[in-house]
């Protein structure tokens, strides 16, 4: 499968899709001018990838902020990944917050509480 | 004379900006590179005189969420003697409070007024939530909602007052048969220790 590194800016994130290397992650800061242009070949290397998926599949968030447009997507993301499991995978989500970061390890519970993905939470 | 008197006017503006503790006053087109700019300048400003971070992240947030609130919603309206100028409305960021202990994002625009209720019912609901409530109309919106043409997920409003934990304060105005102008005011109070 193609790997998807897109580097991050000061309004997109960092992007690594690598399913050779097992690495899913998302970093930095989401309020892409378009969201759906930008997540667009994301949500289609995932719907490729589910189509083959590792066995285990650990799927990183290191998001310093996102705006509520950007909000709607990851679930969206995240629900792509719940299919996996729902497939007989195994999917986990590890979800980085900044210490002093209440709304963001809010914003991650709340996922877990939205999507069937077991979630473990790592403050930084 | 006129020049006098409109030279006059740009004093008072100013003096009436400083009195109110305005610290920036947009009206025009809000694009992507603006919102940046913006965003960038008050992350700059509140990092020189080190802004507790997470009022920092609020006030960052209140202002991406009002800008883009403005760049999806505003009615496109020809103000007299505006010579095709366009803007998508005004834009306030501020400090308030006796001792500047609180920030301010203000946002006015022109509404289609058959959007009036939908909208002011929304705002109404949002303040009648607390926030276990606001947090469970944010998870339904989430799940259910659908992303507009425009990039909207309908879910701003509700984070504004989720982040803020502070009542949106709002009004319409006519401006004429079919528009109101549609003013939200938005505070973030700065933890003081």
């Amino acid at each position: 499968m193609d790997v998807i590194k897109i580097k991050g800016t000061d309004d997109t994130p960092n992007v690594i899709l690598d399913a050779e290397n097992n690495i899913i992650e998302f970093s930095g800061r989401s309020l892409p001018e378009d969201v759906i242009t930008f997540y667009s070949p994301v949500i289609e290397w995932i719907e490729e990838y589910a189509k083959n998926p590792n066995p285990k599949t650990n799927v990183i968030f290191r998001l310093e902020y996102f705006n509520t447009a950007s909000s709607k997507v990851l679930l969206d993301i995240l629900l792509k990944f719940e299919d996996i499991i729902n497939e007989g995978n195994e999917v986990a989500v590890q979800w980085y917050y900044q210490e002093d970061d209440e709304d963001m390890l809010e914003a991650g519970e709340e996922y877990s509480e939205i999507v069937d993905i077991p979630f473990e939470m790592h403050s930084y | 004379m006129e020049d006098k008197n409109f030279m006059k006017y740009i004093y008072e503006l100013h003096k009436d900006m400083m009195a109110k503790n305005f610290t920036l006053v947009y009206d025009g087109e809000i694009t992507h590179q603006i919102t940046k700019a913006f965003t960038s300048l008050a992350e700059d400003k509140m990092e020189s005189y080190s802004e507790d971070s997470s009022i920092k992240r609020k006030v960052f947030h209140v202002m991406v969420e009002c800008l883009q609130n403005l760049s999806r919603h505003a009615e496109e309206y020809e103000y007299k003697g505006s010579k095709g100028l366009y803007s998508n409305g005004i834009f306030i960021v501020g400090r308030m409070g006796k001792e500047g202990e609180q920030y301010q994002v203000i946002t006015g625009n022109a509404v289609d007024n058959k959007r009036v209720p939908e909208l002011r019912s929304l705002l109404e609901k949002i303040n009648n939530l607390d926030k276990d409530g606001l947090k469970e109309l944010f998870k339904k919106q989430i799940r259910e909602g659908t992303m507009s043409e425009k990039g909207g997920a309908g879910l701003g409003l509700i984070d504004i007052a989720r982040k803020t934990g502070e009542k949106l304060e709002y009004d319409f105005v006519e401006m004429d048969e079919n528009n109101d102008f549609f003013l939200l005011r938005t505070k973030i109070t700065r933890n003081i220790k």
